[in-house]
């Protein structure tokens, strides 16, 4: 049933180009339109993905999209003020100024919204969003009705029109993403101050309400920059998706601006080339595709802060936890019992494991020397034995802690200390047993 | 140009109508600061659209209901699950979410034949109110009353009358529950009424009237009417009952101003209507301002009123301890530029006016002196200011010279610590109480 509609869909497919077509357009040899368009894309990503970091950070990431729906009466009001001056309307630089002035007045207008009304965050850029593209359809369509000849050309902004992007409006696009990464890095120090402690910023002198503004005019600035390529509905992705991206990767501030540079960057880069390649297919829902797809395997695969590495982590300790349990349970029955298959049984009951977790923590335990032995008769080592003592009397240290120093009641503590003995650093006991004996409290010995 | 029913009476139901449903709903959203959700949800029910219509062939309004709620039900679960797994801020999973499905939909547009059968997402955006407009009409209002126009009716004024109809029911249903999970949801967790599933509810129902609203009214109409009338209203009561009663007035009065902005405002100038929906979010975005602006309870205005009233007081408060602490030097006057130079940089004259006309002050030349009154009102502040530094020496633990900036704060609230003292922790004597403070000027 789906089929038959996609089939049809499948028989539009574009002409595919060829080997050659794809290789000149990716190492930029295919016209001097398309490469100018290609590197201008480029560096628009990179500068949206470094200033988008910020944006994120200070958790404005919806305000960018506020900001670039306010874009949409200047141009218009531009475009409206120009035919009335007597120009065509048709020029690029008047559109874009028109455009960054309203977006500016949308970041006034939620800067005030913020500072004088008791609204948060959400509702002033929802509001500063659609009352501001609201505006900009009714001129729109003022334009529309009243100068249709003009019409037309307005409303690639909406979309972006790359295939329509001049060699002066790229070199424009470029020029002014190379100064806004210029001016991230020059700022570099105060913007990751503020972005991760703004009080110590305040205090230290830097004054944050500037930089804020800073970042919102930077906001801007790509805003209007990246309108002709991805359109003014999706320059928030470019500024919002490699910075959430690259947050996977890293946890330090510069390689995350790296990253969210390199993967905004490529997006540009892939998505142009592609648009080249293939007709009709507008750049800028492929250049978001692109970089969507990036945040997929991100968020899938990064070694830092990805799902899977992350869920990995989680099983590995659940099981380091359990296998603890085990041998923590042999070491504290009377005859230190070192049949493996009775120990584990009894601690399967005792903490309700699910059946399929038991051969787990038999083979965990086996791998890490902890039992010997095959078939029936698996012994716990004597190694097995040690770790048990040894998590034992953590477990016996931190009940004496949090006895004697945290004044927590002897019948409160069983539970907590369950869930932290297993993660005490040898320095973390030192300390512990150091800090019990100043106290006279009585440090529990490893029981022979 | 003037109203026709054959022009205007469905697209203007069919605005109010989408206003209300939304406007109802925006107040949870607002207040639970999920205002931007109706943003995302309305952007991605763009795929939901164009699969819809791929798979069914046709654009029966049906199969695209069907696909844009789907949409915008995976919006939400995509969300949830993006914030909750990749450990991402809310603001910034949701424009992940909707960003990459809208480039998803455009893309699908671009790529299918879709582009011959009008489907466009310009029309998600603007909404087609024009389309609505009802060509045999009856010209008088008696024959809109007819049974028949029941069968003239749009199937979009239907599905959203049915939408606002269930929008009423939920709300009135649990209105308790979403009051209290708007407020407190780990309260309203603890008492039973699951705050996460009151969220679930919550966006479900978002998706299913954003996606009745926007074949009517589009998406930015959406938008803004998921937040302005609620925002609105949130700046005129504390009060959610009233709040929603007047977010419900403020959606109706956007979608009629708009409406009439729209189509017979440019009519009179000779120019051809603009975009009603546009217009109707400019008028809530008007409306707004001038709540922000004039609201009695948390307006800008009132605020500032308000402001200039305290300030006005603490500078009556300080001319007269000012007056009492040079009369306890001895000095019966005190000259004007000198009562300025302590008082600077606040302009002493207006305090010199109004207290002298309530007899607190009086003037002997260039000199101004505390009448008995006055004296007794002066004493009243000194009182209160001495008490406060005992008290935060004595009380507060904190070290005699740096007590009297607080207390200089302290002493307008027109409170006394409790505590007594006859003498202050630097041993000025502290006045005593006269009869009752109400002698203070000001209260």
């Amino acid at each position: 049933m789906i089929d038959a509609p996609l089939a049809s869909l499948g028989q539009v497919v574009d002409q595919w180009p060829t080997v050659a077509e794809v290789i000149a357009v990716l190492t930029l040899r295919s016209g001097f339109n398309t490469t100018v368009v290609t590197i201008g894309t480029t560096l628009f990503g990179l500068a949206a993905g470094v200033i988008g970091v910020f944006a994120l950070l200070r958790k404005r990431a919806m305000v960018t999209d506020a900001l670039s729906h306010a874009t949409l009466p200047g141009i218009g009001l531009a475009f409206v003020i120009a035919v009335a001056l007597g120009e065509t309307g048709k020029s690029l630089p008047i559109l874009l100024l028109g455009a960054a002035v309203t977006a500016a007045v949308g970041a006034a207008c939620l800067q005030a919204i913020l500072r004088y009304t008791r609204l948060h965050e959400d509702a002033a850029s929802g509001i500063v969003l659609s009352v501001g593209f609201g505006a900009g359809i009714v001129v729109l369509s003022y334009v529309q009705a009243n100068m249709p000849a003009g019409a037309a050309g307005l409303k690639g902004f909406i979309y972006g029109q790359t295939a329509a992007m001049g060699a002066r409006d790229a070199v424009f696009m470029g020029v002014t993403a190379v100064i806004s990464i210029l001016i991230v890095v020059a700022m570099l120090k105060e913007l990751s101050l503020v972005s991760f402690n703004d009080a110590f910023a305040r205090v230290g002198g830097i004054r944050v309400g500037l930089v804020d503004f800073g970042v919102m005019v930077l906001v801007v600035v790509v805003t209007v920059a990246g309108l002709q390529a991805v359109g003014l509905l999706l320059v928030v992705a470019m500024l919002i998706i490699p910075p959430v991206a690259a947050r996977f990767w890293t946890e330090r501030l510069w390689l995350m601006v790296v990253l969210a540079g390199v993967i905004g960057g490529m997006s540009g880069y892939l998505g142009a080339s592609v648009s080249a390649l293939l007709p009709r297919k507008p750049a800028g829902a492929v250049i978001v595709l692109l970089a969507g797809a990036i945040f997929a395997l991100s968020l899938l695969f990064a070694p830092a802060r990805g799902v899977i590495a992350a869920a990995v982590r989680r099983v590995r300790l659940r099981i380091q936890i359990a296998a603890d349990h085990a041998l923590e349970s042999a070491f504290e029955s009377r005859d230190a019992e070192s049949d493996l298959a009775v120990v584990l049984q009894r601690v399967a009951a005792q903490r309700g494991w699910p059946r399929w977790l038991t051969p787990i923590i038999r083979s965990a335990l086996r791998r890490r020397g902890f039992a010997h032995g095959s078939g029936a008769a698996i012994l716990i080592t004597g190694a097995g034995l040690e770790r048990g003592a040894e998590v034992c009397r953590n477990h016996a240290l931190w009940t004496q802690y949090l006895v004697g120093y945290a004044d927590v009641a002897t019948n409160h503590v069983d539970w907590s200390v369950d869930q932290v003995e297993h993660v005490l650093s040898g320095q973390l006991i030192a300390e512990l047993e150091g800090e019990l004996i100043a106290k006279g409290i009585a440090v529990p010995r490893v029981p022979a | 140009m003037s109203f026709s029913y054959a022009q205007d009476l469905f697209p203007l139901t069919a605005a109010v109508l989408a206003a209300l449903v939304c406007g109802i709903l925006g107040n949870f959203l607002v207040l639970r600061r999920l205002s931007l959700m109706g943003d995302a949800i309305s952007h991605s029910v763009l795929p939901g659209l164009v699969v819809a219509f791929l798979i069914a062939g046709s654009r029966s309004t049906g199969a695209m209901l069907v696909g844009a709620t789907l949409a915008g039900i995976a919006t939400v679960a995509l969300v949830e699950l993006v914030k909750r797994l990749g450990r991402v801020e809310p603001g910034a999973a949701m424009g992940v979410v909707f960003s990459i499905l809208f480039a998803t939909g455009v893309l699908l547009i671009e790529r299918a034949s879709v582009r011959q059968v009008d489907l466009d997402a310009d029309c998600v955006l603007h909404g087609q109110l024009e389309t609505l407009a009802w060509y045999d009409a009856p010209a008088t209002l008696a024959g809109v009353l007819d049974m028949q126009t029941l069968a003239a009716v749009p199937v979009q004024i239907t599905t959203l009358a049915a939408t606002l109809m269930l929008v009423v029911i939920c709300t009135v249903v649990l209105f308790k529950e979403l009051r209290l999970a708007a407020f407190d949801g780990a309260l309203s967790t603890s008492l039973g009424f699951h705050a996460g599933a009151l969220h679930v509810v919550l966006m479900v129902l978002v998706a299913i009237a954003t996606v009745a609203s926007f074949e009517a009214v589009g998406s930015i109409l959406v938008i803004a009417m998921l937040i302005c009338p609620a925002a609105t209203a949130r700046l005129l009561t504390d009060r959610l009952g009233t709040q929603i009663a007047v977010s419900v007035g403020v959606a109706i009065a956007s979608a009629v101003g708009g409406y009439v902005g729209a189509t017979l405002v440019p009519g009179v100038f000779g120019l051809d209507s603009v975009n009603a929906a546009g217009s109707m979010t400019v008028v809530a975005g008007g409306l707004l301002l001038a709540a922000a602006v004039l609201s009695p309870s948390h307006g800008v205005l009132a605020a500032g009123l308000r402001r200039r009233q305290v300030a006005k007081r603490v500078l009556v408060d300080d001319m007269l301890a000012a007056l009492y602490r040079q009369r306890e030097r001895g000095e019966q006057g005190v000259p004007i530029a000198r009562l300025q130079s302590i008082l600077a940089p606040r302009p002493v004259n207006p305090a010199i006016a109004s207290t002298a006309r309530e007899g607190l002050v009086e003037r002997a030349g260039d000199d101004i002196a505390l009448t008995a009154t006055g004296e007794q009102a002066a004493a009243a502040v000194i009182r209160s200011h001495r008490l406060w530094e005992t008290y935060l020496v004595e009380e507060a633990g904190l070290a005699s010279d740096h007590v009297h900036t607080t207390a200089a704060q302290l002493e307008h609230v027109g409170i006394n610590p409790p505590i007594d003292a006859a003498r202050d922790p630097h041993g000025k004597p502290v006045p005593r109480a006269a009869a009752e403070d109400s002698t203070r000027p000001g209260r």
